[in-house]
């Protein structure tokens, strides 16, 4: 281990360096792997991703990351694909996922002034407790950017109205994940960051 | 973007320096901006990809999406732009020549990140794409008219179309209602209006008439005539939903 605060899952995806820059505006050291060991000796974790569900989860399996990334016990927070990744499955390209979060990941229906890509601010409604989300209320507005989600459900600690209520912050014990995109979210995001850092 | 330097000019001539890429992008994300795109004006014209350097060192400084547009025309291209810390990249002449771009840049990076921009302009009582308007002296037309352009950019992938009405740029009596009206009704993703804001009600008016889903601008803003707080008040008092 280099001492990094946090370690990047490298899922193949091309946006890691936002992450890594939004880690450093906070004071935080942050290291890019996909070394199963490197991922398991980590303080803590981000699961980023763009792209399709299917081809990140293919990546993770051909670095021998999906046990490794199962039997974490140590905080991990899902970003976007990288939420995604934690349900049992996504309807993108009919790909089994990590099984983490219960529920499946689907397409975004579009409809009157809601075009999909899902791509804007959004504020987010908040539905329970959850320490990703201290310091933050209804008001604060988060960037998404994605054409999947998973639907709202009691589990859901937070829910971006799209169309459908759909599950923008979710944790099953140490495994966290949010659908919009903290390291673009300005302030607010910034505080969902610092949040996962202290957790 | 013109030499490390960022320019703007009135429906794409007679370019002006208006301040240092670092320098302005700072002040817009203090000022509330909710996103930022940056166009390598020049890049397509000269034949070559937009230069990365100062990509990395706007990532850095960003806490907001931002675009990066100008000379795309590859995979490899858009992955070094994208690696470098941009949320999404736009293309324009590139596509126009190759429009299998699209395609293989959504299938990579997702739709999410593939915005495609056309350059609009009326000519036979139609609207007809421009290819390389970043130079007055290469632009030309594509030989496609928009609205059909922008429904194969979008069956092949676009998940984001900017509307550049290149009449109304620069000259901030207002966005193009109507051609964005008619846009709006073909286009099922995300569509950013672009081209001729002046003032904050010419931004009600595409969110409020043309059902836009953002608006861009540069000269408004670059010349400091209308600030982004001022603006974004007035589209609230106007019942357009906006970010504090």
């Amino acid at each position: 281990m280099s001492g990094a605060d946090v370690v990047i899952i490298n899922s193949g995806g091309a946006n890691l360096a936002s992450l890594r820059f939004a880690l450093e505006r906070l004071g935080a050291r942050s290291e890019v792997s996909a070394d199963p060991h490197v991922v398991s000796a980590a303080p803590r974790l981000l699961l980023p991703g763009v792209g399709a569900a299917a081809d990140a989860m293919a990546r993770l399996r051909a670095a021998g990351l999906i046990d490794a990334i199962r039997a974490l016990q140590q905080p991990l927070l899902g970003i976007c694909l990288g939420m995604q990744l934690l349900y049992e499955r996504s309807e993108e390209g009919a790909a089994p996922c990590l099984g983490l979060l219960e529920g499946e990941v689907q397409r975004i229906s579009p409809a009157a002034g809601r075009p999909v890509p899902h791509m804007g601010w959004n504020t987010c409604k908040l539905q329970r407790p959850d320490p990703l989300l201290a310091g933050l209320g209804d008001g604060d507005h988060f960037y998404f950017l994605h054409s999947y989600a998973a639907p709202a459900t009691e589990r859901s600690s937070a829910t971006v109205d799209y169309g459908a209520p759909l599950c923008a912050v979710s944790a099953r014990g140490n495994f966290h994940g949010v659908q919009f995109h903290p390291e673009r979210s300005g302030p607010a995001g910034a505080r969902v960051l610092r949040n996962f850092l202290e957790l | 973007m013109r030499d490390g330097q960022v320019v703007k000019g009135v429906r794409f001539r007679d370019h002006r320096v208006v301040g240092d890429i670092l320098e302005l992008a700072r002040r817009y994300r203090d000022a509330g901006a909710d996103e930022l795109v940056f166009y390598d004006i020049t890049a397509s014209p000269e034949g070559r990809s937009v230069d990365r350097a100062w990509v990395g060192a706007v990532a850095r400084l960003l806490d907001i999406p931002f675009c990066v547009a100008g000379g795309i025309g590859s995979v490899a291209d858009a992955e070094a732009v994208l690696a470098a810390g941009a949320d999404k990249v736009s293309v324009n002449s590139p596509a126009l020549q190759r429009p299998e771009l699209i395609d293989e840049l959504a299938r990579r990076f997702g739709t999410q990140c593939v915005v495609v921009g056309i350059d609009s302009m009326a000519a036979d009582g139609d609207y007809r794409a421009q290819l390389n308007t970043g130079d007055a002296t290469r632009s030309r037309d594509s030989g496609r008219a928009s609205f059909d352009w922008m429904s194969e950019a979008q069956q092949r992938g676009a998940g984001e179309i900017v509307l550049n009405c290149m009449a109304a740029d620069g000259v901030r009596a207002g966005y193009d209602i109507e051609q964005l009206r008619s846009a709006r009704t073909l286009c099922t993703v995300p569509l950013v209006a672009s081209g001729g804001a002046g003032s904050a009600e010419h931004f009600a008016a595409a969110f409020n008439d043309a059902g836009v889903d953002a608006a861009l601008a540069a000269s408004v803003f670059h010349s400091a005539q209308l600030d982004i707080t001022t603006l974004k008040s007035y589209l609230r008092s106007q019942g357009v939903e906006v970010r504090t």
